[in-house]
């Protein structure tokens, strides 16, 4: 900040300084600065620390969209409570008779692959976070959240909602992280359709509401309302997760590729609360190991192989 | 007026333009945001550029990169470029109606675009579509708006 007043003093009022030399040396700086981003050597370092620094400011700025969400929170009606309050425990019954059935489908499955102890639960590890503010842009849909390194958050881990992934983490900050969401254009998450186990690639289209699968043959049997799970590869998602639900499927005969679009199962645009998960790398279906993943995928966050 | 005297509506303005620039909104609307800091950018180097130019440039354009998560610099080159161009061509500017500067915003905008384009298509970013085109056109638009409220942070030339 010194360098503007001690720059400006040498010219006179109204005249321009000679801004050309010292364009050049920020411009040099900056893409020495990109070059060393790219290249997540040292500049990791400073992007924790920046991280850390900007969070306040996150904070502050995104405060009026809680109050307003918290102001319509708190101006629920008695009737809507008591309605929302059914419809959970109805949900909950639900949920406890899918649970008895799977535990005797657990036990079923044990059975038939004739494991002597039952395999190690898959969760290892759910952290609770809170969503600082979320970001949804054609270039960039990305959530903050108010858990970092501090809290044990870590690069690649899985978030989740009660409906299906949310994405994954990208940068993680001491008390905050950045989590891409699997709508941002950049991130790619390998998903095989539920019904009949076709794999394919699910991409995000910079709009929250949508996916799209661009690697799916004209032929490929996939119709509007099928589920897509994660598929477990790539490395960063467990299999059989829930992520979208195909909303539809135009062919044209002249093209190669069916254009297949899909709605995420996940409330990303509403997030309030999300769950980051860590695997418990002894059960056959986690992704694999965190050491892998990171010197797999070093400049994009695909999740491609 | 010393500079201190002048610096101080620099930073508040710049300052004001950063959040406005980061505050999260829905799509339709984010689409369409100006942008703020570029313009209060612009604006400095053009008709003021004793007090701030490249500098300042470059250190609001880091702070986006920090905000934004985009490439460190990306943002700090771009708009380090758009202000030494407002530098350079800082009389012709002057001399002009508002309705020419803000041909020379919407210039100075699609090239600040162009060139964060670029960087994410080298570095591997997804390029993100026709989409991020469309504020630049909103941008310029303001500007009047931008120069008539800022004009008021500094004594008349």
């Amino acid at each position: 900040v010194a360098g503007f007043t001690a720059a400006g003093r040498r010219t006179h009022y109204g005249r321009a300084p000679a801004a050309g030399l010292r364009f050049f040396v920020y411009a040099v700086i900056a893409i020495l600065l990109m070059y060393l981003d790219q290249r997540r050597g040292w500049s990791q370092q400073l992007r924790y620390g920046l991280q850390g620094a900007a969070y306040p400011v996150q904070i502050v700025v995104s405060s009026p969209q809680r109050v307003w969400q918290w102001l319509r929170e708190s101006s629920a009606t008695r009737a809507g409570l008591k309605a929302d309050n059914a419809r959970l425990t109805e949900s909950a019954r639900n949920l406890q008779l899918a649970q008895l059935r799977l535990q005797a489908l657990e036990a079923e499955n044990r059975q038939l692959r004739e494991l002597k102890s039952s395999l190690p639960p898959l969760v290892s590890h759910q952290l609770l976070a809170e969503v600082i503010s979320v970001e949804t842009n054609p270039l960039r849909q990305r959530l903050i959240i108010n858990k970092g390194r501090r809290d044990g958050v870590f690069r690649n881990q899985v978030a989740v909602d009660a409906h299906g992934i949310i994405g994954q983490v990208t940068n993680v900050g001491p008390w905050s992280s950045e989590v891409i969401l699997i709508s941002d254009p950049e991130h790619a998450l390998p998903v095989q359709v539920l019904r009949n186990q076709l794999r394919s690639v699910a991409e995000g289209s910079g709009r929250s509401g949508e996916l799209v699968l661009p690697f799916l043959a004209v032929n490929s049997d996939v119709k509007a309302g099928d589920v897509l799970v994660t598929s477990g590869l790539g490395g960063v998602f467990p299999a059989g997760y829930p992520v979208a639900r195909v909303t539809g499927v135009v062919r044209e005969p002249e093209q190669l590729v069916a254009q297949v679009r899909a709605v995420p199962l996940a409330q990303l645009k509403d997030a309030r609360e999300i769950l980051l998960i860590q695997f418990n790398a002894a059960n056959p279906a986690a992704p694999a190991a965190e050491a892998l993943i990171s010197s797999a995928s070093s400049a994009p966050m695909d999740d491609t192989p | 007026m010393s500079l201190n005297d002048d610096f101080a509506p620099v930073l508040l303005t710049a300052a004001v333009a950063l959040v406005l620039s980061i505050v999260p909104l829905p799509f339709w609307i984010a689409i369409i945001r100006p942008a703020f800091l570029v313009l209060v950018v612009v604006y400095w180097s053009s008709m003021a550029p004793h007090v701030a130019g490249v500098t300042l440039a470059f250190f609001a354009g880091l702070t986006l990169d920090v905000f934004q998560g985009s490439l460190l610099g990306q943002h700090a080159f771009a708009l380090a470029l758009v202000s030494y161009l407002a530098i350079r061509f800082h009389l012709q500017m002057r001399a002009k109606p508002l309705f020419e500067q803000c041909i020379y915003c919407f210039a100075a905008l699609l090239l600040y675009e162009l060139v964060l384009w670029s960087i994410d298509g080298w570095s591997g970013h997804g390029a993100g579509g026709a989409w991020r085109w469309v504020y630049t056109l909103p941008s310029a638009m303001i500007w009047p708006l931008i120069a008539g409220v800022l004009g008021r942070f500094h004594a008349p030339r």
